[in-house]
């Protein structure tokens, strides 16, 4: 008998903290085995964000350093432009990356930072109990929203992966999901894009990330998966915004 | 074309997505036994039709699953 699916060197023995069913952990296994196959793993550095993924340093057997709220594509910057050969990358959530941090986010991307950054998009607020995100959809309920988003008082849900492939020197922006396999496979391949966009010194690259939040969405983790693909899909659309010649 | 399911037991959530994602519906949550974390854990009881997809490997939040398979 062949081994032909095992635990990813780029993970540790940790187990996850995550809440059942939350797919960070499908997001977390995958950054670690592209890792794995690009050879990456000691020379990586990732920075964790505030948020669920917070004890990503935990988890991700590659060096690893912790930001303050949203400002991890700051502490980014300065790692990759002290250790250029190095492979960097930020694991930030909506709340981490869509609202508090937009600012960094946006204008890592315009300097062409050269890091990849991982953005987990589950439309809420995920550790600190379920509040209503910059990314959470109109009529979605949320601890702030209890009667579900109104957007005459919130505006509409932030399209990051479209804005922010207006900038030129984003030059791999791609929106994908995890709620089934074939998606899951695709979703790797983006992230293997991105940091071999990265590591080919293109500029700043993104990989959105669709993700499920069982606890804070009040469903089973199954009826999560239903949930993002009826309801996030129709108004985040997959698909790659932006992509440079190398690895298309 | 042999192959097998291995499970990390006490690793497992209870989510269930990996029943999901199996395309001969042999992965099933064991409602006889709870694990260390105190979940029913996933399992194969008819491993015999197991096809080594690892498409349940694939789903697991929780790095759960090892597949193996006779070449």
């Amino acid at each position: 008998m062949a081994v032909i699916f095992d635990k990813t060197k780029g993970l540790t023995d940790k187990t996850f903290h995550y809440c059942p069913g939350c797919t960070h952990g499908i997001i977390h296994r995958l950054v670690a085995e592209v890792m794995e196959e690009l050879n990456l793993l000691d020379k990586a550095i990732g920075v964790a964000p505030v948020g669920c993924a917070v004890f990503a340093y935990d988890y991700f057997n590659c060096d690893m350093q912790e930001a303050a709220h949203g400002r991890a594509p700051a502490v980014a910057t300065g790692i990759k432009r002290v250790h250029p050969e190095s492979a960097v990358f930020t694991y930030q959530g909506d709340g981490d990356l869509a609202s508090i941090g937009a600012a960094e986010i946006v204008h890592a991307a315009m300097r062409g930072e050269k890091f990849t950054t991982i953005f987990v998009n589950n439309a809420i607020y995920g550790m600190t109990g379920g509040q209503m995100a910059p990314t959470t959809l109109v009529g979605q309920k949320a601890t702030t929203a209890p009667l579900g988003r109104d957007e005459n008082h919130a505006g509409l849900p932030l399209r990051v992966s479209e804005m922010l492939a207006t900038i030129p020197k984003a030059v791999f922006v791609e929106r994908v999901s995890v709620h089934d396999v074939k998606h899951i496979i695709q979703a790797k391949k983006a992230i293997k894009k991105a940091f071999q966009a990265q590591m080919a010194g293109k500029g700043f690259t993104l990989v959105e990330v669709l993700s499920t939040c069982p606890t804070n969405w009040g469903k089973t983790p199954l009826e999560s998966l239903k949930w993002l693909e009826e309801n996030m899909i129709p108004y985040y659309p997959l698909g790659n915004y932006r992509s440079p010649e190398e690895v298309r | 074309m042999a192959a097998k399911v291995i499970f990390d037991e006490n690793r497992c959530k209870g989510c269930e997505l990996c029943t999901t994602a199996c395309p001969v519906k042999i992965v099933v949550m064991d409602k006889d036994r709870i694990n260390v974390k105190g979940y029913h854990p996933a399992t194969v009881k008819e491993m015999d039709k197991c096809i080594g997809c690892a498409s349940c490997a694939r789903i697991c939040p929780d790095v759960v699953i090892k597949i193996e398979k006779e070449k």
